[in-house]
């Protein structure tokens, strides 16, 4: 986890984001991000981002939870202690039904959810850099990674003609973590940047 | 140009005005950045009050046990149970707003469905307060849970309705404070990035859990939220399909009836909107929330309560008839003599449901007073009065006068510690809404943004200026658009 070099292009209008992202696919620069403060439709497809696989994870977990719920009140009533109620089965798979239901969309919700929080890094106390502090208020803030193919002002001219209108370079830790920086702005545990 | 233009005649736009992106930002957020103004610290400290008022009741409860209630051998549930029901139902609208809705696309729940939402999650806390507390021993509490003890280990028994309903409110509660909080992170990040006192980003950043935006984030939380609102739904409607159990699988006349689930389920979804009406008829107007909670909301949801209304009058009107034919001489009198006499000791009851939630809603077919704030609000209340009753004449005129005469009990009545349990979670349910509308945003920022370019008087202005662009521009422009 190093410090990486950024240009930081502001967006107004959702229809000249498409269009930048289209142009910056096309010119080959590699595009960090686009920070958005409501999700846009068709923008993980115009950045050619793949789909997210988080519901078949949820399918998953649902699946434990059917056959944990299941196993469990199976050998619970039938092997480990058979308990006589009304004389009824005591393999009483009717009756188990609507815990079985429960504890599935219990196991799918909660493993989702956290599976969530993992692959988006979402945690309390965790410290990311925020490119543009109204990238959850009004503005699409577009992130193009300055590589040692690609140069600075060559990316902000590019920018600025594909319609940004607020243009800056960033360098930042892209990760997260639970640290601090120093008075340089730069990590603390990232010892290779405060040395150099 | 003009079929470009497409506006409903029917649907007027869910949010009045013309706003941008930042204008809702700011009109949502702005109260959260305020200090509270006197009327919140009236209300809050109200229910502080009641709180600490039930916090008492039910020490005395604990303290010298179940004794403190007059519930006796006969009357075994009584405030406590109708209690217990009439928060889950409440709680059902947020779910059923925040999901079924999701599921159908109907973009006018975007303006209600967090405070919805939120309503569920404290409705659901009230809720499981009644069963708890009632158990007596309250420290014994977690025998319900299906752990390995030293008595076995003897397990619950999994075949219980009262033990599926551990699970179902306990689940549901889950599900529907994640669904709750995975909406809100975004807009948590909202006021942790517009925040100027130190206090507030620190206090926001904790909560938003350093959410960013990314497109990447973005996408799997519309997966999330898709995925959680599909397993809500069947959700929502076996939660109260499994506290009708409690009643339908016993063999009281008057509770062993087939119809309870669906019975049971209109009227959760029924009381639930009329609180949602109640708190929101009051938030919008003093948040100055009426653009984004227009009156068409309150219209749309007056509609709601007229159809689930007659499809609980037309339940209760289905389980008289059955008492009648199905010719059981024991639901027959739990029907005609406990409930429908109205001079019998509990009649009296019956009959202010019967008015409360079969009668009194049809003024709703007119549409001047579905869009009429004052008859919404009494109306609101009425309806939840009605749907308690409901509860307590399902609960104590069906088990008051049994199979057995001579243990008989017409005389029940609550006694203030039962009453002070029941203002008690009145007090814990205000607190928890005074403190989220202060708080945390009652409307979803993000998803408000989302629906206003396609709603709203912004997207006519937009359309306008397409029109006037000549076809072969307009090609120009969105040829190979991203849809």
């Amino acid at each position: 986890m190093a410090l990486k070099k950024f240009v930081v292009g502001c967006f107004t209008e959702e229809q000249t984001l498409f269009d930048a992202v289209k142009k910056v696919r096309k010119a080959g620069y590699k595009l960090h991000d686009v920070y958005t403060p409501f999700p846009i439709h068709g923008l993980d497809k115009a950045m050619g981002l793949r789909d997210t696989s988080i519901h078949t994870a949820g399918f998953l977990y649902g699946l434990f939870g059917t056959t944990t719920a299941l196993s469990f009140m199976t050998w619970a009533f039938t092997k480990d202690w058979p308990l006589n109620v009304g004389g009824k089965p005591h393999f009483a798979l009717p009756a188990w039904i609507p815990i079985m239901f429960e504890f599935t969309v219990l196991c799918a919700c909660v493993g989702m959810v956290l599976t969530f929080c993992y692959l988006c890094q979402l945690a309390p106390f965790v410290r990311k850099h925020h490119f543009h502090p109204r990238a959850t208020d009004d503005l699409f803030v577009m992130v193009i990674e300055l590589t040692p193919k690609s140069n600075e002002s060559e990316i902000s001219n590019f920018l600025s003609n594909a319609g940004a209108t607020e243009i800056n370079v960033q360098q930042a830790e892209t990760g997260w973590w639970l640290g601090r920086y120093d008075k340089e702005k730069r990590l603390y545990r990232d010892e290779e940047a405060v040395s150099a | 140009m003009a079929l470009l233009k497409y506006e409903s005649q029917v649907r007027p736009p869910l949010v009045e005005g013309t706003k941008d992106y930042h204008q809702v930002t700011e009109d949502i957020i702005r109260p959260i950045e305020a200090p509270p103004s006197r009327l919140w610290w009236i209300g809050f400290l109200i229910s502080v009050a009641l709180l600490l008022f039930g916090v008492y009741s039910v020490y005395r409860e604990v303290t010298y046990g179940v004794g403190q209630w007059n519930l006796n051998k006969t009357i075994g549930w009584g405030w406590d149970i109708t209690n217990f029901v009439w928060w889950v139902g409440i709680g059902h609208a947020g779910t059923l707003i925040s999901a079924i809705l999701l599921l159908f696309r109907q973009g006018w729940r975007t303006g209600v469905n967090r405070a919805a939402e939120a309503m569920t999650i404290f409705a659901v806390m009230c809720a499981g307060q009644f069963p708890i507390w009632h158990m007596g021993r309250v420290w014994m509490a977690f025998f319900v849970l299906p752990y390995p003890n030293t008595r076995g280990p003897l397990w619950v028994n999994f075949n219980s309705p009262l033990l599926w309903d551990v699970f179902a409110i306990s689940t549901y509660f889950t599900v529907s404070l994640l669904f709750w909080y995975s909406g809100l992170i975004p807009d948590l990040a909202t006021v942790r990035d517009r925040a100027k006192l130190k206090w507030r980003k620190f206090m926001y950043g904790v909560l938003a859990m350093g959410w960013t935006g990314s497109t990447k984030h973005w996408q799997r939380h519309e997966s999330l939220s898709l995925v959680l609102a599909g397993l809500s739904t069947p959700l929502v409607l076996s939660v109260h399909t499994v506290v009708s159990f409690d009643f339908a699988t016993s063999v009281i006349p008057g509770w062993h009836t087939t119809i309870f689930p669906p019975y049971f389920v209109a009227g959760a979804i029924f009381s639930g909107f009329a609180m949602v009406q109640t708190l929101l008829v009051v938030t919008r107007k003093v948040l100055k929330l009426e653009e984004y909670i227009t009156i068409e909301h309150i219209e749309v949801m007056n509609k709601v309560i007229v159809l689930t209304g007659s499809i609980v009058g037309i339940a209760y009107l289905t389980e008289l008839f059955i008492s009648w034919y199905g010719q059981n001489p024991y639901e027959g009198w739990a029907f005609a003599k406990n409930r429908l006499d109205p001079f019998s000791p509990y009649g009296w009851s019956y009959w202010l449901m019967m008015g409360c939630n079969v009668i009194s809603p049809q003024i709703f077919w007119f549409r001047k007073l579905r869009r009429n704030l004052v008859v919404t609000f009494f109306m609101s209340v009425i309806v939840n009065i009605g749907m308690w009753f409901e509860r307590f004449v399902i609960i104590v005129t069906s088990i008051y006068r049994d199979y057995l005469p001579s243990s008989w009990s017409t005389y029940y009545r609550p006694t203030v510690w039962e009453v002070g349990f029941y203002l008690g979670t009145f007090g814990l349910f205000f607190t928890c809404y005074f403190l989220f509308s202060k708080f945390f945003p009652v409307i979803a920022v993000a998803e408000i943004k989302h629906i206003l370019k396609k709603s709203g008087e912004s997207y006519k202005k937009n359309m306008d200026e397409l029109e006037r662009k000549s076809p072969d521009e307009l090609y120009h422009d969105t040829h190979g658009d991203h849809h």
